[in-house]
């Protein structure tokens, strides 16, 4: 248990710069000129795409727990759920900035009346409480209703992926394949938590029993 | 002709954005003065940038530069025109067309004049130009999914050509028809639209002065991914209407079947005039990116879309009295 913990800390910063990774490259093509004829769609389709990324490999974590056993992963979540907040943030921001910037009136006409705006944007507000409360004191301060608020998740990951799914121009069968491909992995990693929640519930396993999920492995 | 519809851009309409881009352009001009005077000595004032299309493989045609018809706003490079299309017969991606287009024959041409006028028939690309001179007109490009360009066009005005087949009093519209070569065209392989692209022009818009059939683009033939050989150029409506690469031109009394029309009519009017007021319904068309200059400047990209895409002195008189938001 101590060793495994030792390498758990030690592979954290790892993780880290490996989550700038992306942000750095796209730094790099923006300096370089080397986003193609229209650097600002790229920057948006890229940093939102890593925003999905992240909050799918967050949602990612219980099911892989459950299939390998291997319960440490868990300490990688809050650390995964904050890069999908980070690159959602500024996703949003080079909407608003970069792309829409001086259109000020436009933004809004477009957050309520552009269906994959609104779903879009509702993602990234979801994520806010979120990342607030992803820190130890406010989740000792809320206890049982930190993971009651931190259900949200799923809303922001349905909303996210909707959001991708919804700009595809009609008839862009090819353009399609890529958001369906993410959303059918929303909906495998939701469905993996279903039947875990059915099983409990058929053997009267007291619900409030937080050792559940860990005793399941394998 | 230039007498009776004047100066289709008019200073007043230059929104400050393209002020601040034309500023910008100025201080780069001065580097490239020399070549700007030798390209266009009849322009009041040059061209915002010089149309540099070296690095296209096409062959230097010979035109006139029409300064009348032509925007003065810093212009779209020619690797981003020619990198970044919508022509989804090679492809649905921006970068498709000028990468699956190399098989595409353009040459020999021939266009089939059918309908409603006094001579039919198929014809070779040669026999249609026959006569015309060619002459350069830079437009503004406004895609639906709300970019925009600024493109060097060589061609001749369509009406000219059309009067040539001596359309009768009951060609309404006129029906324009792309071709479709699956072994060169990877793109039909996909069910994107129903095959082949269809467009229309009431016949009024066909026949305006600023309605190009265009043969060339920054002063050269056009590559495959614009259009080759021929091509509409309509600067007032949306991109997908100026379609490329035409077989087929008939005249026709019903308003014809488009076939972005046909795959979404609530998203695609047959019109489909560049209108802000009328936002698609996923996003506005209130403002526009502008593809152009040398692509370093990620801010100041945007700008307001205007009626008509600026061309309203133009062309509203072709609509008035009509509901555009209807008819859009």
């Amino acid at each position: 248990m101590a060793r495994s913990f030792d390498r758990i800390a030690a592979t954290k910063p790892v993780v880290f710069l490996l989550a700038l990774v992306p942000m750095g490259w796209l730094a790099w093509k923006v300096s370089q000129n080397a986003l193609g004829p229209d650097p600002v769609a790229q920057l948006e389709h890229n940093t939102g795409i890593w925003a999905l990324r992240f909050l799918l490999a967050t949602l990612a974590i219980t099911p892989a727990r459950k299939l390998t056993g291997w319960n440490a992963l868990i300490r990688f979540r809050r650390m995964l759920g904050l890069f999908a907040f980070f690159y959602a943030s500024v996703h949003l921001a080079v909407y608003l900035i970069v792309d829409l910037g001086g259109f000020w009136s436009q933004i809004l006409v477009e957050i309520a009346k552009k269906p994959f705006v609104t779903v879009g944007f509702l993602a990234w507000l979801l994520m806010i409480p979120l990342a607030i409360t992803s820190t130890r004191g406010m989740m000792r301060r809320l206890g049982r209703n930190w993971q009651r608020l931190h259900r949200l998740v799923y809303a922001s990951g349905l909303f996210a992926a909707l959001h991708f799914l919804w700009q595809v121009k009609y008839g862009e069968t090819i353009a399609a394949i890529e958001p369906v491909i993410y959303a059918g992995i929303f909906a495998a990693l939701m469905l993996a938590r279903v039947p875990h929640r059915l099983i409990k519930r058929r053997t009267g396993t007291p619900a409030g029993s937080a050792p559940a999920n860990t005793t399941r492995s394998q | 002709m230039a007498d009776r519809i004047g100066l289709p851009i008019n200073p007043s309409e230059i929104t400050p954005e393209s002020v601040y881009l034309r500023r910008r352009t100025l201080l780069k001009g001065l580097a490239l003065m020399p070549s700007l005077l030798a390209g266009c000595s009849d322009a009041v004032e040059p061209p915002a940038e010089a149309a540099a299309g070296d690095e296209l493989p096409g062959t230097k045609l010979i035109f006139t530069h029409n300064s009348t018809f032509s925007s003065r706003e810093v212009q779209t490079s020619s690797k981003d025109a020619t990198h970044y299309n919508n022509y989804y017969e090679f492809g649905t991606d921006k970068a498709d067309p000028a990468q699956n287009s190399s098989g595409f024959k353009p040459k020999p041409w021939s266009v089939e004049i059918a309908g409603k006028a006094g001579i039919t028939g198929t014809f070779t690309l040669e026999d249609i130009l026959k006569g015309h001179a060619l002459e350069e007109r830079i437009y503004r490009l406004r895609c639906v999914e709300a970019w925009s360009m600024v493109i060097p066009w060589v061609g001749i005005p369509l009406a000219a050509v059309l009067k040539r087949f001596q359309p009768a009093s009951s060609a309404r519209h006129v029906s324009f028809t792309t071709v479709a070569r699956r072994e060169q065209m990877p793109g039909l392989g996909y069910p994107v639209l129903d095959w082949p692209y269809r467009e229309g022009l009431r016949i009024d818009e066909a026949m305006h002065p600023l309605t190009l059939l265009a043969v060339g683009i920054y002063g050269r033939e056009l590559p495959a991914q614009n259009g080759a050989p021929l091509r509409l150029v309509v600067p007032w409506k949306y991109g997908y209407k100026s379609i490329k690469s035409i077989v087929r031109i008939e005249f026709v009394e019903q308003q014809p079947e488009t076939s972005w029309n046909q795959s979404a009519p609530d998203e695609y009017g047959y019109y489909s005039n560049v209108n802000p007021a009328v936002s698609h319904p996923r996003w506005s068309q209130g403002s526009e990116r502008r593809i152009a200059g040398d692509g370093f400047n990620l801010f100041g990209n945007r700008l307001q879309t205007l009626p008509f895409n600026g061309y309203a002195d133009q062309v509203a008189s072709l609509y008035a009295g009509m509901d555009l938001v209807r008819n859009h």
